[in-house]
């Protein structure tokens, strides 16, 4: 409270709720003694849907394609983790071509998401060069999600026990090779990214979070290895193809925008490595792609995977009958997002802009449960409300009677 | 020199300099696009947008000091356009006036100070904060484009006239030429480009993080007016520069055209690289690069121009 009379007393620069740095609506404001930002307050919750309320009335397989709309971005993460959930309360085993296949479209959407994330990235430095060039490069992955699934952007391929589609022999020379061309282009925008000059003046030193920031936050995925943090939901807890391919987790120590964009563009590289990996290991030759599922019985099970952003995680709780009792997700841009605590105070507004940028926030699987007041600025919706207002109902209905 | 014959190329130079630039800002726009494996605009594009943001409505905010927030763009644009008038027509040695290099100077600042007392009075909390870094911009650029200025005059005998620079480059060859000449166009074109605004100094605009910063509450035929003065700015800034280090832009012959021609696309092209291979600077690595390195270097121009170098 006492920091909030402080702050009314300082310039408030408004970034969101719609502002060309945001892509979807989020409210930073930014409290500025001149161009220095002092304190910074975020307001979420214009973007909620109830997905985890709208989970619990759709059937088991229906939940697949509703949590793949959680994100256009990471529209695979979500049901990676739910399928991961799912498999875990049934203790089933997922054949081996499918969990390849799993891997590479979990990979390629990395390697989208990345590229996307630079891009954007260097039309918040003013540099729409880069975002240009970017987000052509990121063309060709497009191609191949629509080769391998049919779409662009909802693959539609997860599938409880497996996938839907395989991956079929005669497009594999074809995924190689766009990837063949592609390995040259991302090392060129690598190299004309890591050694300019005046980007390395815009982002060295800049948003820095050391270990202990990344502790105490919790963050996760690029933001805590970019720190050092060598966390990879890949590794730590081995699902999919992932055990079965070799490839690292790339880290950094620096912790500043710099290192982050350096951990992306890197990963880029890895994740290229591991779909080659398994193209190898399906190629030319033929599989079951699903175990078969016939009921799920009550109990809970967790799914995790390591989206592009970092851990997304998936809680599932079963009666039994064929629909989940509670669907609980986490997002990683949910922990991730808080970090501009510790790396945006003190900062001009012009790095504030990119550091907030830096996590690659995602707004849309953040949105859970907060419901706020724009005006008034307040959370509408919180539990003793919501209390009073069934007890109030409980009244009028009682009357009624 | 008549009344009359001021008027008429002030009338000239201003629908002129209007077209031309919206036509070099459409260069700017398609060879960027072409950079960027995009298709661009269609030629009249800035046409089209500056008659369509005629038709718009024109609001002021309620916070705003509505006389001068009406009021600084076309003070903006007037100064501009007599800048271009100087540089173009007046300049030349029977009707020059002596420093007129001087008066231009200071009224190609004006856009930017227009810039400052527009946003300004429209009382925007983004405003505030682009005008603040617009002031701090100006005040960087300023000096080094001085000292551009100052190696011009003493490379051609020690005159601030801009008819008797361009007279002692016709007669001893280009400024650029010679060592201090070189770095006097090379700084003026950075302080050129912090004047109109380009990446890397498009940080009053920064449209991703103050969201267009100190025309945010422009709109209609304002925010008409200031691509007006910036369309014009596009041309005359550059033509400054010509008439400082290559030698002028002679209107008298086919051929004086056409290198003027040439001459201006060189320093288009410049201006055009180096927006897109760079990201946008931080103020205070923006007032770093303009008073300390290109301050630094101007003299060192100097010093060059006084030894005769």
């Amino acid at each position: 409270m006492n920091n909030k009379q402080q702050n009314t007393k300082k310039v408030v620069v408004p970034i969101g709720p719609y502002h060309p740095l945001l892509e979807e609506p989020e409210f930073f404001a930014l409290y500025c003694e001149g161009e220095k930002v002092v304190d910074v307050e975020w307001q979420a919750g214009y973007n909620h849907r109830g997905i985890e309320k709208l989970s619990e009335s759709k059937h088991w397989d229906q939940v697949t394609f509703l949590v793949e709309r959680i994100c256009g971005i990471c529209s695979t993460s979500h049901p990676f983790a739910y399928c991961n959930a799912i498999e875990d309360l049934l203790g089933i085993t997922v054949p081996e071509r499918a969990r390849y296949i799993r891997s590479i479209i979990g990979e390629l959407e990395r390697l989208h998401s990345h590229l996307l994330w630079v891009g954007l990235a260097g039309h918040f430095l003013g540099y729409n060069t880069v975002f240009m060039w970017a987000w052509k490069y990121r063309e060709p992955v497009l191609d191949i999600f629509e080769i391998i699934t049919g779409n662009r952007n909802h693959y539609a391929m997860f599938k409880i026990g497996g996938v839907r589609r395989d991956i079929e022999n005669e497009d594999i020379p074809k995924i190689r090779k766009v990837l063949g061309e592609l390995k040259g282009k991302i090392e060129m925008l690598t190299g004309a990214v890591l050694d300019d000059p005046v980007l390395a003046a815009r982002l060295k030193g800049v948003g820095v979070l050391t270990k202990e920031h990344i502790k105490n936050f919790g963050a996760v995925g690029p933001v805590a290895r970019a720190s050092g943090v060598d966390i990879d939901v890949r590794k730590d807890d081995p699902y999919a193809a992932y055990p079965l391919v070799e490839w690292k987790v790339i880290t950094t120590e620096n912790g500043d925008v710099f290192d982050k964009a350096v951990v992306r563009l890197l990963e880029c590289f890895e994740s290229m490595k591991i779909i080659s990996q398994c193209l190898d290991a399906i190629e030319g030759k033929k599989g079951e792609i699903q175990a078969e599922v016939r009921e799920v019985p009550s109990g809970e099970g967790i799914g995790r995977h390591e989206a592009p952003r970092g851990e997304c995680f998936h809680y599932i709780r079963s009666d039994g009958t064929n629909r989940p009792t509670r669907h609980k997700i986490r997002a990683p841009s949910y922990v991730n997002i808080p970090t501009f605590k510790a790396s945006c105070i003190g900062q001009t507004i012009a790095d504030v802009a990119i550091i907030l940028a830096g996590v690659d926030p995602c707004y849309c699987c953040t949105e859970r449960v907060a419901v706020y007041d724009v005006e008034k600025k307040k959370k509408l919706h919180n539990f003793k409300y919501l209390v009073e207002k069934s007890k109030e109902k409980t009244e009028k209905i009682r009357k009624e009677i | 020199m008549s009344a009359l014959y001021i008027f008429l190329s002030f009338v000239m130079v201003f629908l002129s300099f209007s077209i031309c630039g919206m036509l070099a800002m459409w260069i700017d726009r398609k060879l960027t696009a072409r950079l960027q494996f995009r298709v661009g605009p269609p030629w009249y594009q800035n046409f089209a947008d500056f008659i369509k943001l005629i038709g718009k409505e024109t609001l002021i905010p309620e916070k705003a000091n509505a006389f001068m927030f009406v009021a600084s763009p076309v003070l903006g644009l007037i100064a501009t356009t007599i800048a271009g008038t100087i540089i173009l027509f007046i300049s030349r040695t029977d009707t020059g006036f002596p420093a007129d290099a001087i008066i231009v100077l200071y009224l190609l600042a004006v856009p930017s100070i227009a810039i400052i007392l527009g946003g300004s009075a429209s009382g925007n909390v983004l405003a505030a904060v682009g005008i603040s870094r617009e002031m701090k911009l100006l005040l960087g650029y300023e000096l080094p484009f001085i000292c551009a200025l100052v190696i011009s005059a003493i490379k051609s005998g020690t005159t601030t006239s801009l008819g008797s620079i361009i007279q002692f480059q016709q007669q001893n060859g280009m400024i650029l030429g010679s060592f201090s000449g070189v770095i006097g166009f090379i700084i003026g074109v950075l302080a050129l480009q912090g004047k109109l605004g380009l990446v890397p100094f498009d940080l009053a605009e920064a449209e991703g993080e103050i969201a267009g910063g100190s025309l945010i509450e422009y709109s209609g035929i304002l925010l008409g007016l200031f691509k007006l003065t910036k369309a014009i700015l596009f041309i005359a800034g550059p033509l400054f520069l010509i008439s400082l280090y290559l030698g002028g832009f002679s209107l008298s012959s086919i051929t004086g055209i056409i290198s003027g021609i040439l001459k201006y696309i060189l320093i288009l092209v410049l201006f055009i690289l180096i927006r897109n291979t760079n990201p946008r600077l931080r103020i205070d690595q923006t007032l770093r690069l303009f008073w300390g390195w290109l301050t630094l270097l101007g003299f060192a121009g100097i010093l060059l121009a006084i030894v005769g170098w």
